[in-house]
């Protein structure tokens, strides 16, 4: 609660799963990696082919403002029918200033009925989250979030 | 020691959705921490999760470092018949468990 | 500004100097100031990751271990049963050494004496495991910690503890967790400090934890030196803050983030 809020911030994503490694393995966070909205943009370009993208049909729950950003819950859910010859084949979820862009791949059919999976994330500081879903017909349908991450006011080190 | 809890309907009528709720203990090391060394401490996550119903994939996903330790996981099926789900968690330095839970369609 | 200083000090010490116990009626969980994502975590067992070490706790209460090659289970029997309730009298005074021992010595001890196995290290998987599923037994129970007269001068030792001010931050407990409950802290809550929950899996740690690893965590963050694991002081500080919560149900394995 007294360091510079940014060596907060990455110590507070870099100590994640400490407690695993209480008492063995002293963890220190010397890299401050981060990913870019050219990451963001990319990896989302590996999922549409380059594909256009619409607004819409998909709803990103998450709270706009988290407890700790090392256990946030988040739902997806697409507003689409699920039968055999129109449906949501997969939902990818994506972020902006984590180490690395990508959350996860989700893979659905028609026997699934509704589009909707929850999760919960990781978030290394506050920023933008996009979830994008595939339609059977090739299309891709997003919407995206932003998310203001608090800092604890007791970040623990292992101690 | 590994331990999953899933959450199934015991029982549903044909044609129901039923929401599939799945938590598995693992650390997601996420490979961005160093030991006071300066070493990396390697990555070590699930890297996937799949669910089969009578032998058929019905969900899987591509996790990463970003999801959190422990992950839990959560999606819908329809119910067309009883049977047997099968869980499948797959992931780094071998990681691989296995967790099913039955189902009665009326 | 040697002025200024000392002007600073004064009013640090009438803000904080007057600390008065909470009233019974006025006394909340750490649950209550939770967001209702993060109290949704806790509601339901499928959501709540604590229930992975229950799960891990209830298959080591039935394995054989040291050279007796006892299970908690061939004493114990059903811990549904057995154990109910019995997380909430803890920490409890134990005769043989004549001092208070809290859930996870206690565990500890029946190793040593009655499996003749070696004590699991705080802190690891199977002492929280273990600790989580006795602990799991009482859910709901009310806690009744400090009911035994022998322990009274441990409470006040305890007590005494908590109002003690220390570290770089000359923090005592009471300063922030009786007399500031109602306020915050950066993003976070300032709680009451009850000990309703735990064992109790913490979103910043991402693991199950223990009342003394919160302890010390707290007592690090006052920057003071933290107690080692299983010091008398902890011990002291649990079972003082366990009977301060006397009559609150145990939510163990709670969530908190």
């Amino acid at each position: 609660m007294h360091r510079p809020p940014d060596t907060s911030r990455r110590q507070f994503l870099g100590l994640a799963g400490g407690a695993a490694v209480l008492g063995t393995l002293p963890v220190v966070i010397v890299r401050s990696a981060e990913a870019t909205p050219a990451m963001l943009a990319s990896a989302i370009q590996n999922v549409t082919g380059g594909a256009a993208v619409q607004t819409g049909k998909v709803k990103l729950d998450i709270p706009p403002l988290v407890e700790n950003g090392n256990t946030v819950p988040m739902t997806v859910s697409v507003n689409h029918p699920m039968a055999p010859e129109d449906h949501v084949r997969s939902i990818h979820v994506f972020n902006e200033k984590n180490p690395q862009p990508n959350f996860a791949n989700f893979h659905l059919g028609p026997h699934n009925g509704r589009a909707q999976v929850s999760t919960r994330v990781r978030l290394a500081d506050s920023q933008k989250i996009v979830a994008i879903a595939r339609l059977s017909d090739g299309s891709f349908w997003s919407a995206s979030v932003d998310v203001v991450v608090t800092l604890a006011a007791c970040t623990e080190d292992v101690i | 020691m590994a331990s999953a809890l899933i959450n199934v309907p015991a029982k549903a009528k044909r044609g129901d959705i039923i929401e599939i709720k799945t938590l598995m203990s693992h650390i997601m090391e996420t490979g961005y921490r160093h030991t006071a060394a300066g070493e990396v401490v390697p990555r070590d996550i699930i890297t996937s999760f799949t669910c089969r119903f009578n032998g058929a994939e019905i969900f899987r996903a591509d996790l990463f470092p970003a999801i959190s330790a422990n992950p839990f996981i959560t999606f819908f099926t329809t119910a067309t018949e009883s049977g047997k789900f099968d869980f499948e968690w797959t992931g780094d330095q071998g990681f691989s468990e296995t967790a099913s839970a039955s189902i009665t369609v009326e | 500004m040697r002025f200024a200083g000392a002007i600073a000090a004064v009013l640090l010490i009438a803000n904080t100097g007057f600390a008065a116990a909470i009233p019974q009626a006025d006394r909340r969980s750490g649950y209550d100031f939770m967001k209702p994502d993060t109290k949704a975590m806790q509601d339901e067992d499928t959501a709540n990751p604590g229930m992975l070490w229950v799960l891990d706790g209830e298959a080591l209460w039935k394995r054989k271990a040291g050279t007796a090659n006892k299970a908690c289970a061939d004493c114990h029997s059903d811990a549904r049963t057995s154990m109910k309730g019995v997380a909430a009298r803890y920490p409890a005074f134990d005769k043989a050494t004549g001092r208070p021992l809290d859930l996870e010595q206690r565990i500890n001890s029946c190793r040593t004496n009655q499996q003749q196995a070696t004590p699991l290290p705080f802190e690891s998987r199977e002492l929280l495991a273990l600790t989580a599923f006795v602990a799991r037994q009482s859910q709901g129970v009310p806690i009744e910690t400090g009911a035994d007269p022998q322990l009274v001068p441990f409470i006040a030792k305890g007590h005494e503890l908590y109002m003690q001010r220390q570290g770089q931050l000359n923090l005592s407990c009471a300063n922030c967790h009786d007399d500031n409950w109602d306020k915050r802290l950066a993003g976070s809550a300032i709680t009451q400090g009850h000990p309703t929950g735990y064992p109790l899996y913490r979103l910043e740690w991402q693991s199950l934890g223990s009342l003394q690893r919160r302890l010390r965590a707290c007592i690090t963050g006052i920057r003071a030196q933290a107690y080692d694991y299983g010091a008398p002081e902890l011990v002291e500080l649990e079972l003082y803050l366990m009977s301060r919560a006397r009559g609150m149900p145990l939510e163990a394995p709670a969530v908190r983030p």
